[in-house]
């Protein structure tokens, strides 16, 4: 079985993100980017079907300029075996990416796609829902364990109150929450390796999509601000603040 | 224009959550909700100022193949699909917003006019407006910022839906629950969280609890906490856990990391305890202790 | 297997080997990269960075000296190097508590700050942009892969050892442990900046340091501020002397307005201050609240800070550049003209000549480039070193105005060529006197709308550093730190580390907060006894400067 897992560029979860200051957007340039964590956790998860044995290829597809290419051989470094790139400057939505990943599947026929449940920059947690509409594949979202068997795919989700398990026919999406796992590092060694697998570029204007977004960003503008307080010595002065100050107990 | 809410009852009341979410619809004329599942229709056809009740009692498990299936017959007649943020809104709602070839709205926090929300991106680090195109809006809602409709005031309609057939291809295997007589995170009063620093899960237990018994309150997690065991995922406050704005959040034993801060800093007073002078989440506790979390906690505890 | 060096024996490594390994992304590294594959496309270069991106760890003003990078490329604007902002109008000020006196005529009385045709750039941008031109030529660039030890073998570098990542704090090795690798190179270029870790070594391993004066360092803190675009002026640049700093201590700071709307301040140390008592982030604090730069500020709000060590002595402090299977380039050498207050295009220049030098040996298959040392002293660069070399010293023998009038002196009367020169005495570490006998400073609490305190600073150098590793500032023995750090000299680490990583607990001992270092090697050069070591922790550790810095 082929694993597909679509990967996102993504502002690097330690950067603290800074509003541009004509309101436009976050401020990416000169950023640090970054394979988004969540799809790390997905990745690895596929690279785990495939030490397994129930997997045996995994590709990594992202979409976006040519500068994302970094995070396909970031894939690569992790363990994937080769890569696609869906090249486009457009900004693209999910709404789109899902279009574009859906006729990437229909192309590879993987087995399952692994991808992260949400990218944490838009934080819109909508992709690998709408890809699975798209197919008409069944979905296992926020998932914190897989497991596959006689040809379905059991998940364990988190949910609000606990945790769900379903089972899912084969093939499936799949999208991963933060304790599906602990992704490996890239090492130097497997980075260099990296460099000579293959990658493959495909225009996104070639595959029909309608790339227009339909959700406009007016403006972004940071949240208000909230004041530091003050330090209390002890107990007591804490409960007392609390009571008649803050009146909240 | 008519908005339609996937609502959710547990333990036979309808999520405040999902009302919060019916607040939000009321934005866009009149209201339609739907519930999926066994629960009866009694709790959702009282809620307050809604028009009708939609009831397809066979979804059982509210699986999103066909809850998004059934979704998407009804979307002509309406100009809003809406959902609470909850896992089971954010599971289905997308998945719809797919079949129609819509871009979902996820997490909105205020509405600016029909077409116009906002919400926020990169972690709550910055709010985005966003305007939508698409001729049905679909979106899911922040409980916190929208006060929710009353629970009692209605009596509308209750109408069954039949549903799609099921193809087998999504099974429900079982639900885990962690069984709690607290209040629900999103919506107690007041929430205690620990981190980190406390160290193991028999001290999460021992320390926090009897706080959160003298406070009614709820009690939940960093990220760190869970990913080492000490509580459940469900506890998980944060970007990618739960959205909380309680009026007084504790925070023990950690550190206030972005990720932690986007699910907690509307909350409205914030203390913070923790042994790190320097901790960033003393820069947004409206009143923080420097000290021992092991000695402060008790000695909380026992002020209250 | 090979055996490494040192602690590092027994492991099995992996092995790749190169031509040539560079180890550091600044500009000295990358321009030598470029220079070795402009002249031989054929040779294999691979080049290690620290930081999680080229960029990521570089802390500079920076007016830039375009000459070096002409001789790079020629075609620099056809490439779109990122020199947007040329230099405006200058300024250089002597500052009391409320006044600013500006110094006139400066070109004739301080030729060395005379900056027409200069640029004021992010140095961060700047190595990212030579970044993805030596990978255009051929470079393969490493990042988030320190330079963790130099592999010796027979007496000879033979290439490094990257870093062990997936080790926890204790030294255990964690379910996801990975040897570091080692990665053979015909030649070894060291371009790690000021105090780099591997050149360290090497100086010591290869006794380079013999007959050289000391080298002196000062310690940069830097903010960089978005500001109102109608108060924006694109090329401005103001120096500053004098206030708050005592007339022992050398220093002052930098003001430059570049780019879309950004203000780069920042305030320079001279490591050899006295006073243990000094903070070098307080003085770059209250420098703010100066009338002469206040206003610069208003309105304004700050989104970078960082800091980082900057090699101070020139030609009398420099080492022997060159050992058995590579070279020393850039400020970890210690080419930088400090009365300029530039390293860039000399740093640039050492990465040309040791590529030109390195190419031979490896053509003749010699261990040491040898022809490197000549290669330089008959270089622009030499001259202008040997210029410059007497002001920083002036400034250590007269004090501040001694200094300054020195400086006027030797540019106008003797134009660099005094037929004498004046010596580095002291390191760094020697410099401190007693706390008891050093006045206290008191400094103003941070306002925070211009002024900030250490700990909402380092926030903005969006630091990343896994927690569970072990430390990486090494000290070797904490009853010499009681004895001296704490009992003469009253923690002065607590004070000069930009990044508040060492603290004084209640009973008395050392507390590191690892996480929060920014890299800038102040600990590893100010610490009386060289107690403290700097190693480099797990690679991608430690800032994360945006473009900008
Ligand atoms: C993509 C992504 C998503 C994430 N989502 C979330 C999320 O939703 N929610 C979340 O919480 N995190 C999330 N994180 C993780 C987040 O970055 C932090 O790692 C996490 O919040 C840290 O948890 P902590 O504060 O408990 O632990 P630490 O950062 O280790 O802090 C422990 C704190 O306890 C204090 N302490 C220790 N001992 C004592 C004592 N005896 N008394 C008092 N104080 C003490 C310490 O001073 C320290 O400040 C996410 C990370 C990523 C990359
Ligand atoms: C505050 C300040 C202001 C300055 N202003 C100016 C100015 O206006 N004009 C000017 O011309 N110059 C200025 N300079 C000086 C100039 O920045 C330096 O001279 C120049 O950057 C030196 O270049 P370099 O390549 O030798 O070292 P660096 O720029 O320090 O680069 C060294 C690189 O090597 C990496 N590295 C170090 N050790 C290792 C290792 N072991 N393994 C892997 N990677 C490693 C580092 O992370 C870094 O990226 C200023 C310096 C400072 C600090
Ligand atoms: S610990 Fe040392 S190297 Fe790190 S920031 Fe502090 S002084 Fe600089």
């Amino acid at each position: 079985m082929k694993v597909l897992v679509p990967v996102k560029r993504v502002v690097d979860y330690n950067i603290k993100p800074r509003v541009a200051a004509d309101g436009s957007g976050v401020e990416t340039q000169g950023v640090k980017m970054s394979m988004n964590p969540f799809d790390e956790i997905a990745l690895e998860e596929a690279l785990r079907l495939r030490e397994k044995g129930q997997a045996d290829e995994v590709v990594a597809v992202t979409i976006g300029p040519q500068v994302a290419q970094d995070v396909l051989r970031t894939a690569m470094a992790m363990g994937a075996d080769r890569a696609i790139l869906i090249q486009t400057d457009a900004e693209v939505e999910p709404r789109a990416v899902s279009s574009l990943l859906k006729a990437v599947v229909e192309k590879e026929q993987p087995g399952l796609v692994s991808m992260g449940k949400q990218a944490i920059d838009d934080d819109m947690n909508a992709t690998g829902q709408m890809l699975a509409a798209r197919l008409g594949w069944p979905q296992g979202t926020f998932a914190s364990r897989v497991e596959i068997a006689d040809g379905r795919v059991e998940v364990a989700r988190e949910v609000d109150g606990g945790t769900e398990t379903v089972s899912l026919s084969l093939p499936a999406v799949i999208t991963a929450d933060l304790r599906l796992n602990e992704p490996r590092y890239a090492s130097l060694p497997n980075i260099m390796k990296a460099r000579k697998k293959p990658l493959e570029t495909i225009e996104a204007g070639s595959l029909g999509v309608d790339l227009t977004p339909h959700l406009k960003i007016v403006s972004v503008a940071e949240p208000p601000e909230r004041k530091a307080g003050i330090i209390v010595e002890t107990v007591e002065e804490l409960v007392q603040k609390l009571k008649t100050e803050a009146k909240v107990i | 224009m008519t908005a339609l809410v996937l609502i959710e009852v547990e333990n036979g009341r309808v999520r405040q959550a999902s009302r919060s979410a019916i607040a939000a619809a009321s934005h866009f004329g009149d209201v339609d909700v739907l519930l999926l599942g066994e629960a009866p229709a009694e709790a959702a056809s009282r809620l307050s100022g809604i028009r009708r009740a939609l009831h397809a009692p066979s979804l059982k498990h509210a699986l999103a193949e066909q809850a998004a299936a059934l979704l998407a017959g009804l979307a002509g007649s309406y100009s809003h699909i809406l959902s609470a943020a909850s896992s089971t809104g954010k599971n289905i709602l997308p998945r719809l917003a797919g079949l129609l070839d819509v871009q979902p709205i996820s997490d909105v926090v205020a509405i600016k006019d029909e077409s116009t929300f906002v919400r926020p991106i990169y972690a709550g680090n910055a709010l985005a407006t966003v305007q939508s195109s698409d001729s049905v809006k679909i979106m899911t809602i922040r409980s916190s910022s929208f006060d929710p409709v009353s629970e009692d005031g209605n009596e509308a309609a209750i109408e069954t839906l039949e549903t799609p057939a099921d193809d087998g291809k999504s099974r429900f295997v079982k639900l885990e629950q962690s069984q709690s007589d607290r209040p629900e995170l999103e919506v107690a009063r007041v929430v205690i969280s620990g981190g980190k620093g406390l160290k193991d899960a028999s001290n999460f237990h021992t320390l926090l609890e009897p706080v959160a018994d003298r406070l009614g309150a709820a009690i939940g997690a960093s990220r760190a906490a869970v990913d080492s065991g000490f509580a459940p995922n469900e506890m998980q406050v944060g970007q990618t856990g739960k959205v909380v704005a309680p009026e007084l959040y504790i925070a023990t034993g950690l550190s206030g990391a972005i990720q932690h801060l986007a699910g907690m800093k509307d909350s409205r007073v914030i203390v913070a305890i923790n042994i790190d002078p320097e901790a960033p989440i003393f820069k947004v506790a409206d009143y923080g202790m420097v000290g021992d979390l092991f000695e402060i906690l008790p000695a909380l505890a026992k002020a209250l | 297997m090979t055996q490494p060096q040192s602690d590092n024996t027994a492991i099995e490594r992996e092995e790749m080997a190169f031509d040539v390994v560079i180890v550091g992304g600044g500009p000295a590294g990358l321009t030598a990269a470029i220079r070795l594959k402009q002249k031989n496309p054929d040779l294999s270069v691979c080049l290690l960075e620290k930081g999680s991106e080229v960029g990521a760890h570089i802390v500079s003003g920076a007016v830039l000296e375009p000459t070096t990078l002409a001789e790079l490329f020629p075609d620099w604007k056809e490439r779109g190097a990122p020199l947007d902002t040329p230099v405006s109008s200058e300024k250089l000020l002597f500052l009391t508590e409320k006044a600013a006196l500006p110094v006139p005529a400066l070109h004739l009385l301080m030729p060395q700050m005379d900056n027409r045709g200069n640029y004021v750039i992010s140095l961060g941008a700047f190595c990212r942009w030579l970044g993805e031109q030596a990978e255009a030529l051929g470079v393969e660039i490493y990042p988030g892969f320190a330079g963790a030890d130099l592999f010796i073998e027979d007496g000879r570098v033979c290439g490094v050892i990257t870093g062990d990542m997936g080790v926890n704090r204790k030294g255990e090795e964690k379910p996801d442990y990975m040897p570091g690798m080692i990665l053979r190179a015909s030649q070894t270029i060291l371009a790690e900046g000021a105090r780099g870790s591997l050149s360290k070594k090497a100086m010591n391993t290869f006794d380079l340091r013999k007959g050289a004066d000391p080298q002196t360092f000062g310690l940069g803190i830097k903010e960089v501020w978005e500001i109102p675009a109608e108060k924006h002026r694109p090329g401005f640049v103001q120096h500053s002397f004098g206030w708050p700093l005592d007339t022992h201590t050398y220093g002052g700071a930098f003001l430059y307005h570049f780019g879309k709307n950004l203000v780069s301040y920042g305030f320079i140390t001279a490591l050899d201050y006295r006073n243990p008592w000094l903070s070098p982030f307080e003085e770059m604090q209250r420098t703010k609240q100066h009338p002469a730069f206040r206003e610069h500020f208003e309105g304004g709000r700050r989104i970078i800070y960082g800091a980082r060590a900057i090699s101070e002595g020139g030609v009398q402090s420099l080492p022997h550049p060159v050992f058995p299977g590579g070279v020393l380039t850039g400020d970890c050498a210690g080419f930088l003209n400090m009365p300029k207050i530039k390293g860039i295009h000399t740093s640039m220049k050492s990465g040309i000549i040791a590529a030109e030098a390195v190419m031979e040996a490896i053509q003749t298959e010699q261990a040491e480039a040898s022809s490197y040392m000549e290669r330089l002293k008959s270089s622009w660069l030499w001259k202008e070193l040997h210029a410059a070399r007497n002001i920083r010293p002036a400034f250590s023998h007269w004090g501040m105005l001694g200094g300054a009038l020195y400086s006027g002196i030797d540019s106008m009367i003797f134009r660099g060529q005094a037929p004498w020169t004046l010596r580095h005495r002291h390191a760094d570490n020697e410099t401190l006197i007693p706390a008891e006998k050093a006045p206290r400073i008191s400094y103003p609490k941070a306002d925070g709308k211009l002024t900030f305190n250490r700990a909402e600073s380092v926030f903005l150098s969006n630091l990343s550093h896994d927690e569970d590793q072990p430390v990486h500032l090494k000290v070797q023995d904490m009853a010499t730190w009681k004895n001296t750090n704490l009992a003469r000299f009253a923690a002065p680490e607590s004070r000069y580390c930009p990044a508040g990583v060492y603290e004084t607990s209640e009973t008395d001992e050392l507390v590191i907060n690892a996480q929060n270092c920014v890299h800038c090697k102040s600990c590893d050069i100010k610490d009386p006894d060289q107690n403290i070591n700097w190693c480099t922790p797990e690679g991608s550790s430690g800032p994360n400067y945006p473009s900008g810095m």
